[in-house]
């Protein structure tokens, strides 16, 4: 049963191959298996979802579904869901049941899709491994002594293992792209403002963004058609006409022109990784794409304006939470200042407690020049970098990380290694672009990823690149033989 | 750039985040070297480029000023720790 595809699934519905209610089943069963070794899940919601299944499998005898009715999914848990938990990984909003649905909750509840819970993530959203989760680190499939990447890590290895078709997530430095490439599936980070932050919980608030991750191209171009568009209730939110993002997929490559960076290809990339990057290359050669090499010359310090930018906006979104109006509070406070401080000691872990000095400290009177203004001179020239290219390439190609996953526990001591892993996709966040990883191969049995960087507002060119790839490729049909499936 | 541990301790003052004096030494260590990897943007004149706070440069959009929100308190307040009367109650802060 595991490993359909978001498409296989919509299209078994439509024939009548089978129910929601029964493929939603099979979900939950696989989620019940695999979950206790894998700790994708945080919460599942089987009760809920079986009604939301068996109100689709009536939408659909009423003639009135979609393409998505009636197709399970899994939301990454910062997307607040009514009166469903949402922690954010973190102990802070353990007790936390939103009054409201995130605008893309509400948009995929419309579209007929049936959630099945929410996936385990890096505590709000900080971190490249999982392992900063308050609910214990989530394990890559592919290899359980790994980690899955992060921080949307639950979804990814959710996906990977077949425990759910597609899955939200979001991304602020790589957060849907890196996970996506550790555990060999499909995931797109859209243009900033291209999908809703209302109720997303905010980390780095000019940087966020929520995406698709799934199986294929075609699988994340038909989410994205439902979850994004114009939402007035955020107020970066970007008013254009809905798009469907699955009309150029077939669009032959003939012609396109890939930029290679050579900041990418000549970094210290992982050998068999580094190979299986230059066979995708002559792959979109074959397509009739044209190699142009290109650069980027400011991508090595996308790691520092990064880390005091994004430090700088958590450390802001964070202090909302205070013990008084949601979220966690200590016991017998003495007086107002224990309380928060106290509230947030208990409810913090310790990446987060540490965002939020390097945060503060980049806002501290008299540091402010020095990091937070001069990190936003670098970003816009990180900016004019990728604007430069655009004048010359269609798209972006080149690796989401240096390395496959590593193992459990090898790099938290060390959080500026942890940190450099992000490299590739930084820089993609900060200039607001929309960036792709797909699966291209693998090095010492675990996944690899491309990366796919597209000009603002270009995901259905993003998509139709990565299909066409697709297509003359089987890495995305892979999967990890230690859940059920056949490498 | 070294940070000290007693600049440590007044931006966890500032933060309201409390740091147990056994973690100080390793707290700082973390900090002191995501600083010094933060300070390679120094090696960059960038004296005149325009800051970026906005990838897309937007600015605020404006609407109508008309009341648009419900009055949903009693659902806020039941995600609150302590209420009474519709108020959030917090430890006394004057006599």
């Amino acid at each position: 049963m595991p490993f359909h595809s978001l498409k296989d699934v919509s299209s078994g519905l439509q024939a009548g191959t089978f129910s929601s209610e029964e493929i939603s089943a099979d979900y939950l069963r696989q989620i019940e298996a695999s979950n206790p070794e894998l700790n994708a899940f945080i919460t599942v919601t089987a009760d809920a979802a079986l009604i939301d299944a068996r109100s689709a499998d009536a939408s659909r005898a009423a003639g009135t579904a979609g393409p998505l009715t009636g197709v399970p999914m899994a939301h990454k848990d910062i997307f607040c869901t009514s009166d469903v938990r949402t922690s954010c990984g973190s102990r802070m909003l353990d007790n936390f049941a939103p009054p409201y649905n995130a605008t893309v909750v509400s948009k995929l509840a419309a579209a007929g899709m049936v959630s099945l819970g929410k996936t385990n993530m890096d505590e709000f959203a900080m971190g490249s491994s999982n392992e900063t989760s308050f609910y214990g680190p989530v394990r890559n499939p592919w290899n359980t002594d790994c980690i899955p990447g992060g921080s949307s890590g639950g979804s990814a290895a959710a996906v990977a293992a077949g425990m759910i078709p597609a899955a939200t997530g979001t991304d602020t430095g790589g957060s849907i792209r890196q996970p996506a490439a550790l555990c060999g599936i499909s995931g797109l980070k859209p243009t900033y403002g291209r999908v809703s932050r209302l109720g997303m919980v905010a980390f780095a608030s000019s940087l966020d963004q929520g995406g698709p991750m799934a199986r294929s191209a075609e699988d994340c171009a038909l989410m994205l058609t439902a979850m994004a568009g114009f939402d007035p209730l955020d107020s970066t939110s970007t008013q254009r006409p809905d798009e469907d993002f699955t009309r150029n997929l077939e669009q032959p490559l003939q012609g396109l022109r890939v930029g290679v960076p050579g900041e990418y290809m000549n970094a210290d990339l992982e050998p068999e990784l580094a190979s299986a990057m230059q066979q995708a290359l002559t792959e979109y050669e074959k397509l009739g794409a044209t190699l142009v090499d290109i650069s980027l010359p400011h991508t090595e310090l996308s790691v520092p304006a990064y880390y005091v930018i994004a430090p700088a906006e958590a450390s802001t979104n964070l202090s909302r939470f205070d013990g008084v109006r949601y979220g966690h509070r200590c016991e017998n406070p003495t007086d107002l200042h224990d309380l928060y401080t106290r509230s947030r000691d208990e409810g913090f872990g310790a990446e987060v407690k540490r965002r939020i000095l390097v945060g503060t400290y980049a806002l501290s009177a008299g540091y402010y020049d020095a990091y937070y203004r001069k990190a936003q001179q670098l970003r816009r020239l990180i900016q004019q970098d990728f604007i430069g290219a655009f004048e010359h390439v269609d798209v972006i190609i080149g690796p989401t990380t240096p390395h496959p996953a590593w193992k459990l526990g090898a790099k938290s001591d060390d959080p500026v290694a942890m940190y450099l892993e992000d490299l590739f996709t930084l820089s993609v966040n900060l200039a607001g672009l929309p960036g792709m990883s797909i699966p291209a191969g693998f090095s010492d049995g675990l996944p690899v990823g491309l990366q796919l960087i597209g000009n603002y507002f270009d995901e259905a060119r993003l998509l139709n690149v990565a299909h066409r790839y697709q297509q003359v490729t089987d890495w995305h049909l892979r999967t990890p033989t230690s859940t059920g499936g056949e490498q | 750039m070294s940070i000290e541990q007693a600049e440590i301790e007044k931006l966890a003052e500032l933060a309201r985040i409390r740091i147990a004096p056994e973690e100080l030494a390793a707290v700082t260590s973390g900090i002191a070297s995501i600083l010094g990897m933060v300070d390679q943007m120094q090696s960059l004149a960038t004296s005149d480029v325009e800051p970026m706070a906005n990838p897309l440069d937007a600015s605020q959009r404006l609407r109508e000023d008309v009341v648009t929100e419900v009055d949903q308190r009693e659902a806020f307040q039941a995600q609150a720790p302590a209420t009474q009367d519709g108020l959030y109650l917090v430890p006394k802060v004057i006599d």
